[in-house]
């Protein structure tokens, strides 16, 4: 696929660029596009998988489709050290914990696709006792990605979408600044929970 | 062939015909560790992208290639990107040892780093016991490890560290073993002394059974200390997640990362030091116009070109072998490396005594 | 088997007979330990299929299905209980290990405690889940069980019941590892254990001293939505649970419907489903032999044989318009025809497999690394593998000859010339062989059909709204990771009265504490790869 095709998404393209001259310092703003630049090219993501869409997933990094070539490749088993969650299939009750403690290990700035049907809405398993109706429930989403399981283009199109807006964002303030976990859960106090 | 010695003469000279002495030696030291950073780290940022586009193409992919051209800034890229990420603290650990690990591991790796012979008067110190510094230096990184092992308060990184710890130390000894008969050899610890010494043929050819012999124990104990596959236990994916450095964010993890790389260029630095003559172009006695020709080529050239065809060979190992379990990488070193090192060692001095060599 | 019914009425005389599908012998709770014990010595049903747990809403109990391992004959029993409150039946794990699983799992879904199993934990669903979702009372109010972000309850505690002398039934409490095992937690999100599956290890050093498995991570309750939906709507579900066997899931479930509807599918058909089985197998072994090399640190493997698979995806991409999912098989034949180019496409896929495992072999089954890391390494026993239930290539691997391809012909393959790859090693490499070998025989298998596919309709006419009669039907075939079955209990409706999936990774998981053990945590992955698993196919 040749690399103009990516950029033919004028809406989005046109956004990020109202959001980015919306009065910036100079100075500022430069280095805001350098971390940005440095941020939406390198994401890697967490080795994380659950069923289908994560064979996908897989074929994703083969050699036909190939997500080496947007240095997407670096997945990292560790939390720690990843930027985003594919949550590549169902997440059942069992599982809702463990995903909700590996979104809170990543370190910030932390991203999450909610790919495949079952991620984004329960799909299949709609009348399920024991499928979680959509990670959005536990955990907060990126960019959703429909499809079951999505085709590994439309993976490849759903992080590219993640890359954009990463680019939207500003390190040194300014309106589009990522709410880090914490100012969230100082702004936003949920009952029960302390720290 | 160009003289680096002139050249640092040179900033000597000028710097003192200004300064008084103390200020020249404080000065060329900021100098000199300002250059070995930047060194240090476009090395690493090149090694992380020249290991992917190898990686791929043994895999029969084409690798990064939309950031910068050839994906050349890739790694600048996950460069910003790590520099800025959270650092992130947990709870019951210790703080001071889980912080001053990946220095400790870096520090290493710059200090051996710091001894190689570049080029032709391109080094920054030239010990008499040059060669004995180098593997002093490099046994500090498996203390960050360990370290990082332990701190993390975690079972896998403690399992990762213990089997590093293992690892490195046996494998310390066929390191040791194997510079051992070549310094044996070359007759001088120096580092620019053994360089020297090839002048007229590389080690490697001039040294031939017990030189081969040493240099593929040295290749393979190498790729082990570095924790490479198929060696790369101590980070094994598939068993330990990420192994010792799992609870390591940020550049703390970033700097785990540059010192694989870098470690990796080291090990290859030295065995292209001990066995293919450093910064000494590709000299046969006798042809002496094709020695002149080679001489053409600068030495860094030459030493960086070396060197890098070796880490490519390593980089091959980890891309083609599956991984070993930790008993049989014990039993390897210590039942076959070690003994034919022992015996390899005893052959190299029959051959020096004798002077059966070219 | 007359003859064992006569024996069984003369040693039983309170047992009931059943012919309308598989024999089965209803015995009460007290005679079902002892009958289950001599149908397995006596009449050489040593092979447990499953047990399927049943609520019958008057009752409640379970049917155990069993095999011969020699005559390839099945034989059920039926053990049922009325008391809906504390309903209790005994237990046969003393009899086969995996039964203390499959307790476990009908425990989970019903409730049904069953005495002397040494280990009743719930197996799917987390251990503070409320009530017990397949009994047709259960309460599915959300509320009950709400979703929740705090960490489970972990327990190091068991239950066991075990009868007094005296007839009373005492509930115990089991330490599940000693009190100074250094317990290390593999999972669920861990590279090795290919998808979410959950091992708690205790080690010493890195020697593995045992192993608790932990699943349900990705447990959808299949079976019950099922029970809500009519017969051509749960056939998707079939590509969902193990997705590189989409088509045998599908081929079976079809079958089954297919023969209680008492439809006939026409030849083209067959011969179709057939090729794309066999597709599907060799797709399936080629993930395997990347993924399992990808554990043992061989990565490049992966992408050479993912080159494989893509090329099998493009054909399946091409006839079902899918890569994974295809959902193609439906009840009476196919959804449609096939691609115009599908011979082609074959034919060329046929061309380039020999030399693509000629270079696998080449670079890994060769490597001095790989025989030290696979030889001798997870042995699995003849008889062992039978106990466990292990079928499929990781049973072949120790030598027991369970293909159901051969032992229980079904589809066209009676008439099809291939050989049954048996080995008998039973360590991870034999495993492996197994697989490479079978790639060629289902290679084999295209090659007699491709150039033969009849014509003729590829979908029968089927009733719009389909009722089945009423009745119960138990059937299996070859998934690509061993005997995959279907039962199926209809009461006359559109939809199913139970829907029982036997899945063969189940057992796979569950024998890898018994081969682990004092084995190496490298060896962990090295066994748990070879074993060849797929999480959402156990969990379903």
């Amino acid at each position: 696929m040749p690399y103009e095709a990516w950029k033919d998404n004028e809406y989005i393209e046109g956004l990020v660029k109202e959001l980015q001259n919306n009065g910036t310092n100079v100075v500022v703003g430069t280095f805001d596009k350098l971390i940005n630049w440095g941020r939406s090219n390198s994401i890697w993501p967490l080795t994380f998988a659950t069923s289908c869409c994560g064979i996908e997933f897989v074929s994703l990094g083969a050699a036909r489709f190939d997500m080496a070539r947007f240095g997407w490749e670096v997945a990292r088993a560790s939390p720690r050290q990843a930027d985003f969650i594919m949550v590549a299939g169902t997440i059942v009750h069992r599982m809702a914990p463990v995903l909700r403690r590996l979104y809170d290990q990543l370190a910030e700035p932390k991203y999450v696709i909610a790919t495949g049907a079952c991620a984004v809405s329960g799909g299949p398993f709609k009348k399920s006792y024991h499928v979680v109706m959509g990670v959005d429930q536990i955990i907060p989403v990126d960019v959703y990605l429909p499809g079951c399981p999505p085709r590994p283009e439309a993976m490849i199109y759903a992080i590219m979408q993640l890359s954009r807006k990463i680019k939207v964002e500003r390190f040194f303030g300014g309106v589009n600044r990522k709410e880090k976990q914490e100012e969230f859960l100082k702004a936003h106090p949920i009952p029960g929970v302390n720290d | 062939m160009f003289d680096f010695a002139s050249l640092t003469s040179w900033i000597h000279d000028t710097l003192s015909s200004f300064m008084p002495a103390w200020l020249t030696v404080t000065t060329e030291c900021i100098l000199i560790g300002v250059v070995l950073l930047l060194a240090y780290s476009v090395l690493a940022l090149f090694y992380i992208w020249f290991e992917r586009k190898v990686c791929a193409a043994f895999q029969c992919r084409l690798g990064p290639n939309r950031v910068g051209p050839f994906g050349l800034l890739q790694s600048v890229a996950d460069m910003f990107k790590i520099l800025i990420k959270e650092l992130i603290s947990l709870n019951h650990t210790d703080k001071f040892l889980f912080a001053l690990a990946p220095y400790l591991v870096i520090l290493a790796s710059m200090l051996a780093f710091a001894v190689l012979p570049w080029g032709y008067g391109l080094q920054v110190i030239d010990f008499n016991i040059g060669i004995f510094f180098l593997i002093a230096v490099s046994s500090i990184g498996v203390l960050g490890i360990l370290l990082a092992g332990w701190s993390s308060n975690n079972k896998f990184t403690l399992i990762g560290a213990l089997r590093s710890g293992a690892q490195m130390v046996s494998y310390e000894l066929s390191i040791g073993l194997s510079v051992l008969t070549m310094v044996c050899f070359a007759g001088t610890m120096s580092v620019g002394g053994i360089v020297e010494e090839q002048r007229d043929l590389w080690f490697i050819f001039s040294g031939h059974i017990p030189a081969i012999i040493a240099f593929i124990i040295y290749l393979i104990a190498g790729t082990a200390e570095t924790n490479r596959g198929p060696f790369d236990l101590p980070e094994a994916e598939s068993e330990l997640t990420a192994g010792y450095h799992t609870e390591y964010s940020g550049i703390h993890f970033g700097f785990f990362y540059l010192a694989e790389y870098l470690n990796l260029f080291i090990v290859a630095g030295v065995a292209t030091l001990l066995f293919f003559g450093g910064w000494m172009p590709l000299h046969f006695p006798g042809w002496d116009t094709f020695n002149q020709i080679m001489d053409y080529i600068p030495s860094v050239i030459w030493f960086m070109a070396k060197a890098i065809a070796l880490s490519f060979v390593i980089i091959w190992f980890k891309w083609t072998f599956p991984r070993l379990r930790i008993d049989q990488m014990l039993s390897l070193e210590w039942k076959y490396l070690l003994p034919i090192n022992l015996f390899n060692l005893v052959l190299m001095v029959l051959i020096v005594a004798y002077g059966w060599h070219f | 088997m007359t003859e064992i019914q006569e024996k069984i009425a003369g040693m039983f005389p309170e047992a009931e007979f059943d012919t309308s599908d598989v024999l089965t012998v209803s015995v009460p709770d007290a005679r079902l330990h002892e009958l289950a014990k001599t149908l397995r010595d006596e009449c050489h049903f040593d092979f447990l299929v499953t047990i399927i747990g049943m609520d019958w809403v008057e009752k409640m109990g379970c049917l155990y299905y069993l095999e011969s391992t020699e005559k390839h004959n099945r034989i059920a029993i039926k053990a049922t209980t009325d008391d809906r409150v504390n309903p209790m039946l005994h237990s046969i794990a003393d009899l086969w290990p995996i039964a203390g699983i499959f307790e476990r799992e009908v425990y989970d879904f019903f409730g049904i405690v069953f005495i002397g199993n040494p280990d009743m934990r719930r197996l799917f669903l987390s251990i503070d889940w409320k009530g017990f979702p397949f009994r047709k009372d259960y309460d599915a109010n959300p509320e009950l069980n709400p979703v929740s972000t705090e960490n489970e309850r972990q327990s190091d505690f068991t239950d066991t019941y075990v009868e007094t002398p005296d007839g009373k039934v005492e509930k115990q409490e089991v330490r599940v590892f000693a009190n100074d095992d250094f317990v290390v937690n593999i999972g669920p999100q861990h590279p090795a254990t290919h998808g979410v599956l959950r091992f708690r290890t205790a080690v010493d050093g890195e020697t593995i001293k045992k192993i608790d498995v932990y699943m349900g991570y990705i447990h959808r309750g299949v079976e019950k939505i099922s029970e809500s939906l009519t017969y051509p709507q749960t056939l998707h579900f079939m590509d969902r649970l193990d997705y590189f066997s989409a088509h045998p899931y599908h081929h079976c479930l079809c079958m089954t419907y297919e023969e209680a509807a008492g439809i006939e599918i026409s030849r083209r058909a067959q011969v179709i489903r057939v090729i794309m089985d066999e597709l599907s197998r060799i797709a399936s072994h080629c993930l395997f032999i990347g993924t399992f090399c990808m554990d043992l640190g061989a990565t490049t493997m992966l992408f050479y044989t993912l080159r494989v698979r893509e090329q099998i995806l493009d054909i399946m991409d091409k006839t079902c318009g899918a890569r994974m999912t295809f959902n193609y098989e439906c009840i009476g034949g196919l959804m449609q025809d096939i691609d115009k180019d599908f011979v082609k496409d074959v034919k060329d896929l046929l061309a380039v497999l020999p030399a693509n495992l000629k270079e696998y072999d080449k670079i890994f089954t060769g490597n001095v690394i790989t025989q030290n890391r696979m030889v001798g390494v997870g042995y699995l026993s003849h008889d062992d593998a039978i106990a466990w239930s292990v079928t499929g290539p990781s049973g072949r691997a120790s030598g027991w000859a369970c293909d159901v391809r051969k032992t229980a012909p079904y589809s066209i393959y009676s008439e099809l010339d291939f050989e049954q790859v048996v080995r008998t090693e039973g360590d991870s490499m034999a495993r492996f062989k197994v697989r490479m070998d079978e790639i060629v025989q289902s290679a084999k298998i295209i090659e007699q059909l491709i150039d033969n596919i009849p014509d003729g309709e590829v979908c029968v006419k089927v009733p719009k709204v389909l009722k089945l009669p009423v009745g119960h039907w138990f059937r299996t075939v070859e998934g690509c990771r061993g005997t995959f079955g279907i039962y199926l209990e209809s009461n006359g409706t559109t939809n199913p009265y139970r829907l029982k999936i036997v899945p063969p990774c189940l057992p796979a998981a569950a024998v890898v504490d018994h081969i682990t053990r004092g084995n190496k945590i490298a060896d962990l992955i090295t066994i748990g790869g070879s074993l060849d698993y797929i999480v959402p196919d156990m969990d379903r």
